[in-house]
């Protein structure tokens, strides 16, 4: 099975209150949503998917990427990318710089990797950006430079973290659709985590709640 | 009192505090500086003909820089290896109380454990060495100073981490390593290219405070320090206990040669910091994610920390059980019996040193918590934002070495006839207690929810009363722990003790290290049991009372 996220009879517990029941097949391409107001499972079920849930927690079930069980590896072996509600962008990094950290070692050379980072700044209408401070980026400007650094980093499937509720309406649309674009190109499995039904339907997925329920037809 | 009297007099909080600060150290500098200077800087002239200045200076500079340089790489391998791990709160458990030690009872503890004839030597004996004397090793009082640089070290570290675990939600570290982690990165690679840079902007002055420190203590270099010749700050307290009036310009010259050095040293510091900054950024560009570092750091974060605080520990477990030890002979791993004779013949002036120590500790206290307070209050209900120079001030008593300003304030202290008094003592120690208390208490206080301010003025109370009778009683806890920060501060005061003084205030920690050079470890033991006891104690309060206090108050619990 290859580019697939899978998520087999995950269960996640605190105390005697089930948080997440999630068996969910993601293909390589397609976004799956998990919707449900805050405090319902949504972040649970996301730091379970990038090995970072607390603990306390109580969690069986699998975890597969591309078929290999990856339950039980650390956060930096998943190769699973994820972009934050915020950008996080390093602020002591230029633009430039932050996208580099994102590329992988395999891309040697600095002029090789210089020529990636100005390619995908070009690409997401930020040509020229390499050398600024990220602190005097816009806010959708700051998102777009987060999803490049994350997709940089060729991960196999990509989770956001309610990464639209930050923007004001108007280039929430906008940038929505930047993402979704982005995320069909690189061909692997999203999952998109929100408790907007507009983010939801705009994904085009199937969309759930944190307990497996079918919520948008 | 009318509340446009108490808001004016709050006013001049701020301003009064940090002139508390500056003015001393300004003072005593130039009081150093006039005798140094006078005859044409003739003293400077005898100072360089003493052989022992080379030596004496590169041990300064050596001990401090090396100190310096091995507790900030510790620190931050701990803390890029460990952090939100279980293994971290362990190591938390084990390094913190160890921050409440005064430097004299460490360097105790350390020198009853590495000396020739001390617990290492002991064990070892003589079925593995085959001693049946002390051996005559040069363990203690090495000529490199490494003894001095390993206590140095096991006081720091504490130090450094408790002010980066403050930093660290400052910075957003948590999202930040994330961020690293799901990139790929391994845990030091993701830790120095992304949290790193802004942690050390928090963590500069703290590190300052420690290289100056390093490079001019004076109690734990007379205790694990070389001697022939000793560290440049040592020789200079040598000198000035000398009669002779040229022993004292010589000192004084001396000590002028000791701030230099210092700000020397900083200022290499300063850029060997800006070189590795752009090296992380360079290095950030290239993306190697470096996992494989992550395992042999953990080992070596871990068995440094093991092997710092566990030879501290040991070492002060090893000076309580002498203070009861009866017969003890080389190479006896244990004392053959347990008496408490050493504590029966020594009560008498062992409580009249407590009763002086404690004195001075608490009016030293009670002082800076009432400054910082006032400082606090004023910030919050006159709107002023702190500046980073304001800051800086407040730690220029920690980067001004004491050798360079309190020798200057010991003429002073002298010429207007307070030396030798113990409230004199007391307000030398202040300059020392209050950026601590300052900085202990500061963040809780700046942390306090508003909201009740609010709600309660539109109640009608003043901001007097929300004062007193609302953020007070709930910042209990932190005023209590910043008052046992003071205490153990104050009780751990060498040089301003002995200096302002003048020999005749006896502090549980100058007797210790008066009896140090001394062989008699039973009475050197009790001494620093004392010294360990009066701010375990106070620590020790400042967790009971709240708790006790709050019994019925769940949402006041754990709020420290």
């Amino acid at each position: 099975m290859t580019g697939t996220l899978e998520m087999q009879g995950l269960k996640i517990t605190l105390g005697d209150r089930t948080l997440v029941d999630l068996t969910i097949t993601i293909p390589a391409g397609q976004i799956v949503t998990i919707m449900g107001p805050s405090g319902s499972g949504k972040s649970t079920a996301l730091a379970a998917l990038t090995g970072t849930l607390a603990p306390g927690f109580r969690m069986s079930g699998r975890i597969l990427m591309n078929g290999k069980d990856i339950t039980a590896l650390p956060t930096r072996a998943r190769n699973i990318g994820l972009m934050f509600q915020d950008a996080v962008l390093f602020p002591h990094l230029s633009v430039g710089h932050n996208l580099a950290f994102g590329l992988p070692p395999h891309i040697r050379g600095r002029v090789a990797r210089q020529a990636r980072v100005d390619q995908a700044l070009t690409s997401a209408g930020l040509s020229g950006f390499a050398p600024r401070d990220p602190a005097t980026l816009s806010g959708g400007q700051k998102a777009r430079v987060a999803l490049l650094r994350t997709l940089l980093a060729e991960p196999c499937a990509l989770l956001l973290d309610e990464p639209f509720s930050r923007l004001d309406t108007d280039l929430r649309a906008q940038f929505r659709s930047f993402v979704f674009d982005r995320a069909a190109q690189a061909g692997i499995p999203t999952l998109l985590i929100t408790h907007d039904s507009d983010d939801a339907r705009a994904a085009g997925g199937p969309v759930l709640n944190p307990l497996g329920k079918a919520l948008l037809p | 009192m009318t509340e446009r009297r108490s808001r004016g007099l709050l006013r001049l909080a701020p301003p009064l505090t940090l002139g508390l600060m500056a003015a001393p150290v300004l003072a005593g500098v130039a009081g150093t500086a006039l005798p140094a200077l006078r005859d044409g800087a003739a003293a400077f002239a005898t100072l360089a003909q003493w052989p022992g200045l080379p030596r004496a200076a590169a041990l300064s500079l050596g001990t401090g820089l090396a100190a310096t340089a091995l507790s900030l790489l510790l620190t931050i391998l701990i803390l890029a290896a460990f952090a939100g791990t279980p293994t971290f709160a362990r190591i938390r458990r084990m390094i913190a109380p160890l921050l409440s030690v005064p430097h004299a009872a460490a360097a105790l503890g350390l020198a009853f454990l590495i000396a020739p004839s001390g617990w290492i030597a002991r064990a070892l004996s003589p079925w593995l060495t085959g001693w049946d004397q002390p051996p005559n090793l040069l363990i203690l009082n090495d000529p490199y100073g490494l003894s001095l640089t390993l206590g140095l070290i096991a006081k720091e570290l504490p130090f450094l981490l408790l002010m980066a675990l403050a930093a660290l939600p400052q910075i957003d570290a948590d999202r930040r390593l994330t961020a690293a982690a799901t990139l790929g990165y391994g845990r030091i690679a993701g830790f120095c290219l992304t949290t790193l840079p802004a942690l050390y902007a928090q963590l500069r002055l703290p590190v300052y405070a420690v290289l100056a420190y390093g490079m001019t203590v004076v109690d734990m270099a007379m205790i694990l320090g070389p001697s022939l010749p000793p560290t440049l700050s040592t020789q200079i307290v040598l000198w000035m206990a000398e009669a002779s009036l040229m022993q004292r310009d010589t000192a004084a010259a001396a000590a002028l040669l000791q701030l230099a050095l210092v700000l020397a040293a900083l200022g290499c510091w300063r850029l060997m910091e800006m070189a590795a900054r752009r090296a992380l950024v360079a290095l950030a560009f290239h993306g190697q994610r470096r996992t494989r570092l992550d395992r042999p750091a953990a080992t070596l974060a871990l068995t440094a920390t093991v092997v710092t605080a566990g030879s501290l520990t040991l070492g002060l477990a090893g000076l309580a059980l002498w203070s009861f030890a009866g017969l003890w002979q080389f190479p006896n791993a244990l004392p053959t019996g347990l008496t408490l004779r050493t504590w029966m013949t020594a009560w008498p002036s062992l409580t009249a040193t407590l009763t002086t120590t404690l004195a001075i500790a608490t009016l030293a206290t009670l002082a800076a918590l009432a400054l910082t307070l006032a400082c606090l209050q004023a910030e919050a209900q006159l709107r002023l934002t702190p500046t980073s120079r304001a800051l800086t001030l407040l730690y220029l008593p920690l980067l001004v070495p004491q050798v360079a300003f309190l020798p200057g304030l010991q003429v002073l202290a002298f010429s207007t006839g307070i030396e030798g008094t113990a409230a004199a003592v007391a307000a030398s120690h202040l300059i020392f207690v209050l950026p601590y208390v300052f900085l202990s208490l500061a963040g809780p206080f700046r942390a306090w929810d508003n909201r009740i301010a609010i709600s309660a003025a539109t109640l009608g109370a003043s901001p007097t009363r929300i004062f007193w009778r609302l953020r007070l009683p709930m910042l209990l806890a932190p005023v209590l722990t910043a008052a046992a920060v003071g205490l153990s501060v104050s009780v751990g005061q060498y040089l301003p003790t002995l200096l302002i003084g003048g020999g005749r205030i006896e502090t549980l920690t100058t007797e210790a290290v008066a009896l140090s050079s001394g062989g008699n470890r039973r009475l050197i033991g009790a001494y620093a049991m004392l010294q360990l006891a009066l701010p375990a104690m106070a620590f020790g309060a400042a967790l009971a009372l709240p708790a006790l206090l709050w019994r019925n108050r769940r949402a006041m619990r754990g709020l420290a």
